[in-house]
């Protein structure tokens, strides 16, 4: 399943519009952490708005992790601001902070019953034992625990923990929820049913929720927007959607998603595009990249925009032969992988959307692919 | 074919009688040994008390036997302060020391569960190196340091903490050195075992739930510790309450412990029943909280 074929029209309305009118909640001011030699987080800049779901996305030890601790206060920075509201935090200690943070583990105080644990940072506030009460009633209600509040931790299911963990942070009504991989001790199912559950609760809420997760699915299923890093920097900072179609390197095309990358030479521009030379053959792109004729480029191609014919397709942009050798039945889709005859691999992924046991394509088939030329994005980096 | 799961099961209850035999063997029959001499009169004999069971004289032996037994032991350990107070000291310098050995060996615990993974195995190891030795060669070794002229009055006077040397050997304060010194790992390493298995996330979630460390301390370690802090207190307390070695090398005569109030009635008075009627009130004493740590950890088994 790729990642944009279940992602929902949330209908949240368009993001860009949103951030013009708000300044940033947090801001990351060239923001460095080292841990001994290692650079965990090396001169990083971002800026978070105020309701925003933002995902910090990235293979393990890419530093999304020190970033999310770097907000709850329990590292930090070595270099640069970290600005919360306007005023640096830097050093306010992780108590002091109006952030609250869903921890991996749940961190669940196994002494505390349910209630107990979700009243304990209203305790420290030093509300009274009636309002305290009432608010863990009310959290409880949201995340649907009514009737739980006397029972421990482990007298509860997986799923039950987890939204625990969330409304003991929710309940202190912080300025930024900080979520670290909420839902990697959950099963596949429970998972994207929590997705939801969690886009439905931030709507509601309004608060700004950060979540760091090396799932791509969820980062692309939950977010407004997606900070993909790599090696203690920001990749790409964009809407799931633009990382998807529009991924600014190579490195950010092929973290996300399924695609081909086919090296490549810019030979020149015409009205509304580019020609490039790949694979002896002449494609046509329908955007200008940010290259000189000559240069050597990379076009990245979703294997779901590639159509597979038995005959030369009529009027396509761009085609290429080859021969299948592997297909790989999804059930929703297939993925076919075709050797093009100059050797290159290609992998083609059509949707099955007529209900047959029998494949459309066969292996050793002699197949044409075609895409148009909006399909492909040619990368400099 | 059919009998090996018969042998199979035979031997799995074998192996669970095991602990039952050895309880029965080396405990429970004792045990009734030394309650049937508690119910006997001293004697100038041998052995040095009277009834003795006469197998050989068959069912009217039984019934001379029983004839002979009585209470006369422990009516003379409640007529005499001397016993009751033996026992009350004895359960004072337990709770004392115990007390004062979470008080040293909780803050150990807790800096070796906070040092770096790779130092925690040599620091545990470190604990338990004294055992190495003798233990009487490590109380005898006290001694020395603790008489008129030894190396801690000298070490006060050099460096002018007092001017004349401290009486330390031979008082309260020099069996509860013996017995922190000696006793600390049992409380270390229970302690230490608790704390080592927490989660170090649960203080990130208190801190960020807006509880400063200090707080989080008594709000999150401490109840956390408590299983270990309990194991830890009655494997002190327990073993504390007999003790006989420490006082008797290091503690004054004006007031005896139980253990060594037993001893003299056993090798300085002979006094056999006295002794086994000393040691059965004792183990009653000791039921109490045993019982308790039994409950304790059955709880602690439900809980997982």
């Amino acid at each position: 399943m790729s990642s944009d074929s279940q992602k929902p029209s949330t209908g949240r309305g368009p993001r860009a519009a949103r951030r013009a009118d708000t300044r940033p909640l947090i801001q990351f001011e060239q923001i460095s952490k080292r841990f001994g030699d290692v650079l965990a987080v090396d001169r990083l800049s971002l800026e978070i708005h105020e309701g925003e779901f933002f995902a910090l996305l990235g293979p393990s030890g890419c530093g999304k992790t020190t970033l999310l601790r770097m907000l709850a206060g329990f590292e930090s920075p070595s270099e640069g601001r970290l600005v919360l509201d306007g005023k640096d935090i830097s050093a306010v200690p992780p108590h002091r902070r109006p952030v609250n943070m869903m921890f991996q583990s749940y961190a669940l105080f196994p002494h505390l019953t349910v209630a107990g644990n979700i009243g304990f940072g209203l305790r420290q506030e030093g509300l009274g034992r009636d309002e305290i009460a009432a608010r863990v009633a009310d959290i409880l209600a949201l995340v649907r625990l009514t009737g739980f509040g006397a029972r421990k931790p482990e007298q509860l299911s997986g799923g039950q923990r987890q939204r625990v963990a969330l409304a003991r942070a929710l309940v202190k009504r912080p300025r930024v929820l900080l979520l670290d991989e909420p839902m990697a001790a959950l099963d596949k199912k429970l998972r994207e049913e929590t997705q939801f559950e969690l886009m439905e609760l931030q709507r509601r809420l309004g608060t700004t929720f950060v979540i760091v997760t090396h799932d791509q699915d969820e980062a692309m299923v939950v977010a407004d927007r997606i900070g993909v890093m790599n090696e203690g920097r920001l990749a790409q900072v964009a809407t799931p959607a633009e990382i998807y179609e529009r991924p600014n390197s190579r490195w950010v095309a092929d973290f996300i998603g399924d695609v081909n990358l086919l090296e490549a030479r810019l030979v020149g521009f015409e009205a509304g595009g580019a020609l490039i030379d790949c694979m002896r053959s002449r494609l046509r792109v329908a955007h200008a990249p940010d290259a000189k004729p000559g240069d050597t480029v990379w076009v990245a191609l979703r294997p779901e925009k590639v159509a597979l014919a038995r005959s030369t397709p009529e009027g396509a942009d761009n085609v290429m032969s080859g021969t299948i050798f592997d297909i790989g039945f999804l059930g929703d889709m297939s993925i076919y992988k075709i050797g093009l005859d100059d050797g290159t691999i290609m992998k083609a992924a059509a949707a099955n959307i007529a209900r047959r046991v029998e494949q459309p394509f066969a292996i050793d088939e002699k197949v044409w692919l075609s895409w148009t030329a909006d399909c492909a994005v040619v990368l400099t980096a | 074919m059919s009998t090996m799961p018969i042998i199979r099961a035979l031997s799995a209850r074998l192996i669970m009688l095991v602990p039952y035999a050895w309880l029965l063997v080396f405990f429970l029959v004792p045990f009734i040994i030394v309650l049937k001499i508690s119910l006997s009169q001293t004697a100038l004999a041998q052995p040095p008390y009277t009834p003795v069971l006469d197998v050989a004289a068959g069912w009217a032996g039984v019934g001379t036997f029983l004839a002979g037994l009585s209470l006369d032991a422990y009516a003379l350990l409640w007529s005499d302060w001397l016993y009751l107070l033996s026992y009350l000291k004895s359960l004072e310098i337990a709770a004392v020391s115990t007390a004062l050995l979470l008080l040293f060996g909780f803050p150990i615990a807790y800096g070796i569960a906070r040092a770096p993974r790779r130092w925690q195995g040599i620091l545990a190891l470190l604990v338990i190196l004294p055992f190495w030795t003798s233990f009487l060669i490590r109380i005898y070794a006290w001694i020395n340091i603790l008489q008129h002229d030894g190396l801690l009055n000298q070490l006060l006077l050099a460096l002018g903490f007092v001017r004349t040397p401290v009486t330390w050997l031979s008082t309260d304060t020099a069996i509860y050195i013996g017995i922190v010194y000696s006793y600390l790992p049992f409380m270390v390493l229970p302690v230490y075992a608790t704390l080592e298995k927490m989660d170090e996330s649960l203080l990130e979630a208190a801190a960020d739930l807006g509880c400063p460390r200090w707080k989080a301390f008594w709000l999150v370690t401490l109840p956390l510790a408590l299983p270990g802090v309990i194991a830890g207190s009655l494997l002190c307390f327990i073993p504390i309450v007999g003790e006989f070695v420490i006082p008797d090398l290091l503690g004054g005569s004006e007031s005896l412990m139980i253990g060594q109030t037993l001893w003299t009635e056993f090798f300085g008075n002979k006094d056999w029943p006295v002794a086994s009627a000393i040691a059965v009130v004792l183990l009653c004493v000791l039921v109490a909280p045993m019982v308790f740590y039994e409950h304790m950890q059955k709880r602690e088994l439900e809980a997982h």
